[in-house]
């Protein structure tokens, strides 16, 4: 029998913010726990920055979809804002705290960050992120160990499904400039790109001055992900625009390479990253879990120019999908459940229709 | 049949979205036989209202879906991939009123501001302010062409086929806005781990 629940709604919080209460959090707090247990023993120290910091600090790096959204005025009149994210502060902090330091530097991170998103289920705009940045450790080398430490933070939180998608940032400017193709008609391609429209991709593409064959191999790129496979088979310059990916991929021990799927059309919508890309995914949940990259540039807006590379996850995201793995059936069918997920090892799933069998 | 769930818009969509269900093989008996079932284990088809199309995408709770394009351009803010242009339901968002002298042209010169009834509250706003012109977007949920001939919006922003109900209530074009047509979408979680599934459809879609 349905009870008819009366309650008086005293205070409201801001939307996209929300209390947590014990039973969440004890689970909360267990992942977490477990998260640092494991950035500890790969040598990443753990730091915290201010939640607030001089708005001129964010203004160094290119953040397009992660500007800052929350703003208040000191005693002096500077503008301050909610940090949208820790990889900022971690190098300034880098560059003023650690000036003088020999690198390798290694930190990580359980903190929350600030963004003014359309509020939804796992999308808060305050919201607690775990995360790593490797600095002054260049190229492959550097993606590989944070590919690797990545993995092994989804496994400490206990996920047993999740995928990393891995892309190159570089990649499609790099084509782009070697075809000649305009800085306007660039920036359409790569902001078609990131919002996922292949229809205006294919649009865009189509009135590039390019030939035919060019035209195809920018679209195919932009729809490629798979298996290391999908990184040869190319000649020329676009053969050596993977090469990154493919130092990245021979670099990787098997049982993270298992869980990686390459992908040229896999571009982040934040400005700073400027080779590897990552992207986390779980079958049990429709949204990315979180995300990361090489940053070779952004530390030089600080004054202390060393190539870097790190990853966040969304704390709230990482306990949605783990409780969606525990509670999934074994029969479902779309992404609520993991069976429908193409894991490592599983011959593809692609037959046609009428292949017949329901997988 | 596919594993993929598949999001499938009832209304003026629906069947132009069932024949290219039949054509990829996959069975729409079921849905053609039952009007008022929304999910078909079978098939893996849900249907819905298109405007709940890209809800459900976005979410994951359907790995992919077709709708026009004027929902998703009403909400643009949806993170799906748009995969392909499905060549059907091709229909046109327009600003239309009342035939004769231009009332909103009139309302935007004498009083600053025109009245703009429409079921795309942000589709009209972004084109009105794209335009550098002044409106007042009032949302209604049905029958548009009402509004202009009550006097409650001196234009309306709507899609429109063939013309015809424009005709029949009087009103004439006087804006184009964009060209709509059905649109395949996908969760982008989907697109990745359910690549190979996904793949052969579009490949199917192309070879038509």
């Amino acid at each position: 029998v349905a009870s008819r629940l009366t309650f008086t709604v005293v205070e409201r919080i801001p939307s996209g913010t929300r209390d947590v209460l014990p039973d969440e959090m004890r689970e909360l707090r267990a992942m977490t726990d477990r998260i640092r247990e494991v950035f500890g023993a790969a040598g990443f120290g753990e730091v915290y920055t201010p939640a607030l910091e001089y708005e001129q600090t964010f203004a160094r790096a290119n953040l397009a979809g992660a500007r800052p959204a929350y703003r208040v005025f000191d005693e002096h009149g500077s503008v301050l804002v909610l940090r949208p994210d820790m990889t900022v502060p971690i190098a300034r902090l880098v560059a003023t705290r650690y000036a003088q330091s020999e690198p390798p530097l290694r930190f990580s991170y359980i903190a929350h960050a600030y963004r003014g998103i359309r509020p939804q289920r796992g999308q808060s705009r305050e919201f607690l992120q775990a995360g790593v940045e490797l600095i002054g450790s260049p190229g492959a080398d550097g993606t590989a160990e944070v590919l690797a430490l990545l993995c092994a933070t989804l496994d400490a939180a206990g996920l047993a499904n999740y995928r990393v998608g891995l892309g190159d940032a570089s990649l499609y400017p790099s084509l782009l400039e070697a075809l000649d193709v305009p800085a306007s008609g660039r920036e359409l391609i790569l902001t078609e790109l990131a919002a996922g429209d292949f229809v205006g991709l294919d649009r865009a593409v189509g009135q590039l001055a390019v030939s035919d064959p060019d035209r195809d191999l920018l679209l195919r790129l932009a729809r490629t992900r798979g298996g290391p496979e999908i990184l040869e088979g190319l000649t020329g310059a676009p053969y050596e625009a993977l090469g990154g990916m493919r130092d990245v991929h021979r670099l990787l021990a098997p049982e993270v390479a298992d869980r990686i799927i390459f992908d040229t059309g896999l571009v982040r919508n934040l400005g700073y990253y400027t080779g590897a890309v990552f992207q986390v995914y779980d079958p049990a949940y429709g949204v990315p879990l979180g995300s990361g990259g090489r940053y070779d540039e952004l530390l030089g807006e600080f004054g202390r120019p060393l190539p870097a590379v790190g990853f966040a996850l969304n704390v709230e995201r990482l306990h949605i999908a783990l409780t969606a793995e525990e509670g999934e059936s074994p029969d479902g069918d779309s992404l609520g459940s993991s069976a429908g997920a193409e894991l490592p090892g599983t011959p593809p799933d692609g037959e046609l229709p009428d292949a017949g069998g329901h997988r | 049949m596919t594993s993929l769930r598949i999001a499938v818009p009832r209304g003026a969509l629906f069947s132009g979205t069932l024949d290219l269900l039949d054509r990829l093989g996959i069975d729409t008996a079921e849905v053609r036989e039952n009007d008022r079932k929304l999910l078909f284990g079978e098939s893996g088809i849900v249907t819905m209202r298109p405007s709940d199309v890209p809800t459900y995408v976005e979410a994951g709770a359907a790995d992919i879906g077709i709708t026009g394009k004027d929902v998703l351009m009403e909400q643009s803010e949806r993170e799906v991939y748009e995969l392909v242009d499905l060549d059907f339901g091709r229909c046109r968002m327009v600003l239309a009123g009342v035939a004769g002298e231009d009332r909103a042209a009139e309302a935007l010169r004498r009083l600053g501001v025109v009245r703009i009834a429409t079921k795309y509250p942000r589709i009209a706003a972004r084109h009105f302010l794209q335009t550098g012109r002044q409106a007042e977007i009032v949302e209604v949920k049905g029958s548009v062409e009402l509004a202009p001939l009550t006097g409650l919006a001196e234009a309306i922003v709507d899609i429109v086929a063939t013309g015809t109900t424009l005709r029949e209530n009087g009103l004439v074009v006087r804006e184009e806005i964009a060209d709509c047509s059905a649109r395949l979408i996908a969760n982008p979680v989907a697109h990745k781990l359910r690549a190979n599934a996904i793949d052969a459809i579009l490949e199917r879609i192309h070879a038509m």
